[in-house]
Order: structure tokens, then C-alpha cells, then sequence
């Protein structure tokens, strides 16, 4: 790279401020390994996939699968068991839309008025939000305020509005706004006679990207990777998520006999379902989109937590 | 513009303590996100309420709120319940003892590597190491579980057939209490280590690079440097995320301590039951709701007791970095 560029003064002190190429090479080594060890899980589980299910019971898992002991059994059973598969798929997406689209909604709309100093509720409204950040109900107390007087068991919402807004994300925005939206704009914009609904959506907003994207990307990754709720509030199997899926699965891999195809007894089912290799089927299945999404979304985790850390 | 702004500010100040247009919009803005706190945060506050209670069903055909107003007080029986129950020493030195490892490994590893990762030649693959050890913090406690499923499985898992290829005896690690507390401190240090490491290593990025080139100037070496420099650098950021993790040392991480290990088995419950699995439990299963209010009320109030104390502590040494 320094070949392209001129040789500045900052590229030979950087020459001569260096560890030596043994440290650095150890380094390197190093962090390969710490970087396998962190990635291979996932193509481990891959390969337990895609082998055949006789060669899983007599050999265990194996790190490499070979022409001969490659299969697609679980895959193709899946997909013979697709409308479970498609059912939790769609309750995933449907949950992480919604539920990214209105906590995004919520936390800004929060997030704009505490950053409005010259508000007269501020003070109380700062106290609404940050009350929750030290002390919660608990698990007990939410349990029966959701089931009992809000009656959101075996309901879609109780996934999506219990983790729609968290204080955290609330002052991530509420700071943004502080800092980086000018007063004036929004001072000339009142005098203008805008009010502050139109100051918000048409002005706030458009400018507001980055911050917007860090929290809807915060959310949707908590939403889809969210197995929680579903496992305390959700009985009916057609409101299960992938990731509550695969969390039942780990409990009995009953569950997929349970709901057999039409035509298709649960004993026949058994016998034909290559099972370790479905498990691990699945397994992928889930982690892999978020396997391949978040590295183009990695930097927004770490602006998001840099921004939540200054104080507004 | 700036004719208007002047003209516009006396017009402000005269009517600064009257309940203005701005003040109406800015509350109906703020309605919806005021409601959803009420119901989701400020109602199980008063679940406190449902600690005092000895909950019953009074008449079957009322609502909850008739039949909680109806129940007898129980007056401070349900914390008694929990605190005098035979585990609970248990789970507390269980919930701490895992807590105390977490906060030391969570600060000198990702610092450690975080210096070690600053100083490697290539930036490119700086990079691709961050990207690969960031992808366990995406994912979920449910899918890692079968990643450790994998390898420990007793017929199957990877590690016994190591075992077993250099002469070993099979381990059934499902049911072996001893091994669990290593296997849930690398699991916890697997999950964080690239997202911690990749936040120290930003602010290490931040730091002033002329001390560094006086440091050489003078002669020291790149160990000198990272003991001189960079750690005090990154002090003020290792004491609020160590006050921060001291204050949540009641809390713990509810998808490591109950799917990682399939669920806390009567077996190795003795050394995987924390506050929130034993809570869990108790209000998947049972339906004494004043004991299971009165559990995780508990819990809540030693939090905010601690969380509160290390703010105040925080405070005392960087006003900045305080919470409130």
C-alpha cells in the first residue's frame, strides 16, 4: 500500500514504531486462531448436516464429510416439513418488521421530545425514562401484567411490544438529536409556523438517518434473534419463531412428529426423519442470514454503543 | 433569519412559564412511547404489591385485579419463602462467584487483545480477525447451544471422540456438574470477547499518536509504550464498564446459564442455577405468585441498590461518565 503513496514522515515513524515481524507473526497466528474458533461452530454444523445419518450414529461428528458420507436427507426432509419451516419464518419476519418499524417509531418520537430542553413535561418525562433503566418489576410481575391484565398469551404482540423500546435507545436518540440537529433549524422552522409534528417527520427525521439505523438495526437483530418471549408466552405451535423452533426442538425433537404432514403417521415420520442431521439443519438454517448480514452492519453496533456512551 | 430570531426570542421569554402550542405538540408526540412505559414498565412496578399478597383465587368468574384486591397480606412471608429456601445460598454464591470471574476475564482479555490487535502490520486482516470474532455477539443464546451441542454431545460430540482417538474414556458432559463452571466461562468469554475487544479498540484508535512518536523519540519500547500510554488512556473507559458490570453482579445472562446447558439439569444444577434461571423456574412452574413476585422483586431491589452505589461511585471519580 505505502508503494502507491508518497513516504511521509508518519509512514517512517510508523516503520520504526513497530513490533518486530516474529511478534507480529505470532500475533497474526494468534488472532487466526481466535478468529476460527469463533467462525468454525457454524460450518461445523454444517457439515454435521449434510452427513449421511447412518455414518452420524456409528462415527459421531466429524469435521470433514467426504463424497461418500454427504447427504441431503435432512435437507430435503425439510423441506418435506416445509410448512413448519415457512409458518416460523414468516412469524420471524413478520415480527422483526413490525417490531423494528415501530420501535424505531417510539424511540425517536421519545427520543425528540426529551431532547426538547424548553419543554415543560422534560424533567418528568427524563424521570419516565430513566426510572426503568435501574429498577424493573422483574420477571413475576411482567409475567402476570402480560398475561393476566394485558391477556397477550399465545398473542403475536407480546413478541414484538415488551421489546419495541428500551431506555438505552431512548437516550442514544434523544443525545443524537441533542447534538447533531441544530436548534436554529428547528427555531426558523416553528417561526415559519411548522408545527411540531411537521418539525419532527419533516425535518427531524429526514436528517436523523445514522441514529435511525442504529436502532432499527439494534432492534431487528433483537427481534430475530429473540427466543424469550416466545419461550414464556407462546404455546401455540403456528406462533412459534425459528429461533423458538429450534428451542423446542432442543427440548424433543417430538415436536416436529407432533405436527406431522397430512398423510404422513407420526411413526412413519420417525422413521423417516434423518434426526441429528435435522437438528443441526435447522441450526443453520437460523444462524446463517445473520451470519451473512452482519458484517455490512458491524459499524453501526459500534457507533451506536460510542453514542449511547456520550451524554447529552 | 437572524432578524426573525431576535424578534422571536423576547416573544419566547415573556411566555416562558405558561403552557404553550410547543408544549400540547410535544406531549401528544410523546404519548404513545409514555403509554407503552406505563404498561410495560411502571405496571409491573406495582407487581411489589403482588409480594405482599398471598395471591388466590377468590372468585374464578372476576378479573385478576378483584381477586389480587381480595387475597389476604401476607406481610414479608413470600421473601421469607425465598430467602430461607435451601438453595438460595447456592444460587447466590453461584449468581456472584460467576459474576466476580466474568468482570476480571471481560476486562483483561478483550483490553490484552485489544493492544495486541492495534499493533499487528496489516490492517486488512485486522479487520477480517474483528469481523470473525464479532459474529458470536449476532448470535443467539438457542443456535450457540447447539454449537456446544456439537462438540459435547456424549455419543457424538467432537471432544469425546478426541478423547476417545487418544485413549480417553467418554465423558457424559450433560451430567457432569464439575466441568460446567469452565465450560460456561469459555462459553460467556467466547460470546463477548470480539465485541468488547472491537470497542477498546476504538477508543485505542482515538488516542493522540504524537505521545506515541515522543515515546519513541525518548527510546521506549513497544511494551513501554502500551504500559505508559495506552492503558492510562483507556483507563477512565475500564473503570465505567467495570463499576457498570459491578453493578449488574446480581443479574446474570439467562441463555447462557439455562440453553447452554440444555435447560439446568437436576444433575448439574447445582452449579449452573443462578437468580434468573431459578426465577425462570419458579414462574414456569409454579403458581404461588406471591413467591414468584417475591423472588424477583428481590432481585430487582438489590440491583438498583447496587447499580445505584456503583453510579455514586462513578461519580465520585469521573462526573462524566456517571449515569444520572
Amino acid at each position: 500500500m505505502s508503494k502507491k503513496k508518497p513516504v511521509t514522515d508518519n509512514d517512517n515513524m510508523n516503520r520504526l514504531n513497530r513490533i518486530t515481524p516474529t511478534t507480529n507473526f505470532l500475533f497474526n497466528l494468534m488472532f487466526l486462531i481466535l478468529a476460527l474458533v469463533c467462525f468454525l461452530p457454524i460450518i461445523f454444523i454444517f457439515i454435521i448436516s449434510i452427513t449421511k445419518n447412518e455414518v452420524l450414529r456409528t462415527e459421531g461428528y466429524k469435521l470433514f464429510v467426504t463424497a461418500e458420507t454427504v447427504s441431503l436427507d435432512a435437507y430435503t426432509f425439510l423441506w418435506g416439513q416445509k410448512h413448519i419451516i415457512l409458518n416460523a419464518l414468516v412469524i420471524s419476519v413478520k415480527v422483526t418488521a413490525i417490531g423494528t418499524v415501530l420501535g424505531v417509531m417510539l424511540t425517536c418520537l421519545m427520543g425528540y421530545v426529551l431532547s426538547r430542553k424548553e419543554h415543560k413535561l422534560n424533567g418528568f418525562l427524563t424521570m419516565l425514562v430513566f426510572i426503568p433503566m435501574v429498577f424493573g418489576g422483574g420477571l413475576a410481575s411482567s409475567y402476570v401484567v402480560n398475561t393476566q391484565i394485558l391477556g397477550l398469551r399465545d398473542n403475536l404482540w407480546v413478541l414484538i411490544l415488551p421489546l419495541a423500546v428500551s431506555s438505552f435507545n431512548v437516550t442514544i436518540a434523544r443525545t443524537f438529536f441533542r447534538t447533531t440537529v441544530p436548534d436554529s433549524i428547528i427555531e426558523s422552522a416553528k417561526i415559519d409556523g411548522a408545527s411540531q409534528w411537521t418539525v419532527f417527520f419533516r425535518i427531524v427525521l429526514p436528517i436523523s438517518k445514522p441514529v435511525l439505523a442504529t436502532i432499527a438495526l439494534f432492534l431487528a437483530f433483537g427481534y430475530w434473534n429473540d427466543w424469550y418471549q416466545s419461550m414464556l408466552y407462546i404455546n401455540d405451535t403456528s406462533l412459534k419463531s425459528l429461533q423458538a423452533t429450534l428451542d423446542s426442538m432442543q427440548k424433543s425433537l417430538e415436536y416436529l412428529t407432533k405436527n406431522p404432514s397430512a398423510g404422513m403417521t407420526s411413526a412413519d415420520l420417525k422413521k423417516a426423519m434423518p434426526e441429528e442431521a435435522v437438528r443441526m439443519a435447522i441450526a443453520f438454517v437460523v444462524a446463517v442470514p445473520i451470519a451473512c448480514v452482519y458484517p455490512f452492519f458491524q459499524k453501526y453496533f459500534i457507533s451506536g454503543l460510542t453514542v449511547g456512551a456520550v451524554k447529552g | 433569519m437572524t432578524d426573525e430570531k431576535t424578534r422571536a426570542k423576547p416573544h419566547k421569554l415573556k411566555r416562558r412559564n405558561k403552557w404553550t402550542r410547543d408544549d400540547t405538540e410535544l406531549t401528544i408526540l410523546a404519548l404513545p412511547t409514555t403509554v407503552w412505559y406505563i404498561l410495560f414498565c411502571y405496571l409491573p412496578m406495582f407487581g411489589i404489591v403482588l409480594a405482599f399478597k398471598d395471591y388466590k383465587i377468590v372468585d374464578a368468574g372476576k378479573s385478576f385485579l378483584y381477586n389480587l384486591m381480595h387475597s389476604d397480606w401476607a406481610g414479608f412471608k413470600n421473601f421469607q419463602y425465598f430467602l430461607t429456601l435451601k438453595d438460595f445460598p447456592m444460587i447466590l454464591r453461584n449468581t456472584i462467584l460467576y459474576n466476580v470471574v466474568f468482570i476480571i476475564l471481560d476486562l483483561v482479555l478483550p483490553v490484552g487483545l485489544a493492544i495486541m490487535i492495534s499493533n499487528i502490520y496489516s490492517k486488512r486482516k485486522s479487520k477480517v480477525y474483528q469481523t470473525l470474532m464479532f459474529m458470536p455477539h449476532f448470535m443467539s443464546w438457542v443456535v450457540v447451544s447447539y454449537f456446544v451441542y456439537a462438540f459435547l454431545d456424549g455419543d457424538k460430540g467432537l471432544l469425546n471422540s478426541i478423547i476417545v482417538f487418544f485413549g480417553g474414556e467418554r465423558i457424559k458432559w450433560y451430567t457432569e456438574a464439575k466441568y460446567w463452571p469452565y465450560i460456561l466461562t469459555i462459553m460467556h468469554i467466547w460470546k463477548v470477547l470480539g465485541y468488547s475487544m472491537v470497542v477498546y479498540l476504538a477508543s485505542i484508535t482515538g488516542i493522540d499518536t504524537s505521545l506515541y512518536e515522543a515515546a519513541v523519540l525518548d527510546g521506549a519500547s513497544k511494551a513501554q509504550q502500551a504500559r505508559y500510554i495506552t492503558l492510562p488512556s483507556l483507563q477512565p473507559i475500564i473503570i465505567m464498564m467495570f463499576i457498570l458490570a459491578v453493578g449488574r453482579i446480581f443479574s446474570s445472562d439467562f441463555g447462557l446459564f439455562y440453553q447452554v446447558t440444555r435447560g439446568a439439569n437436576v444433575k448439574i444444577a447445582e452449579v449452573v442455577t443462578t437468580f434468573d434461571v431459578k426465577i425462570y423456574q419458579m414462574v414456569s412452574t409454579s403458581t404461588r405468585l406471591g413467591q414468584n413476585a417475591a423472588a424477583s422483586m428481590f432481585q430487582s431491589i438489590i440491583g438498583c441498590i447496587t447499580i445505584l452505589t456503583a453510579n455514586a461511585i462513578v461519580s465520585k471519580i469521573d462526573r462524566s461518565s456517571a449515569l444520572i
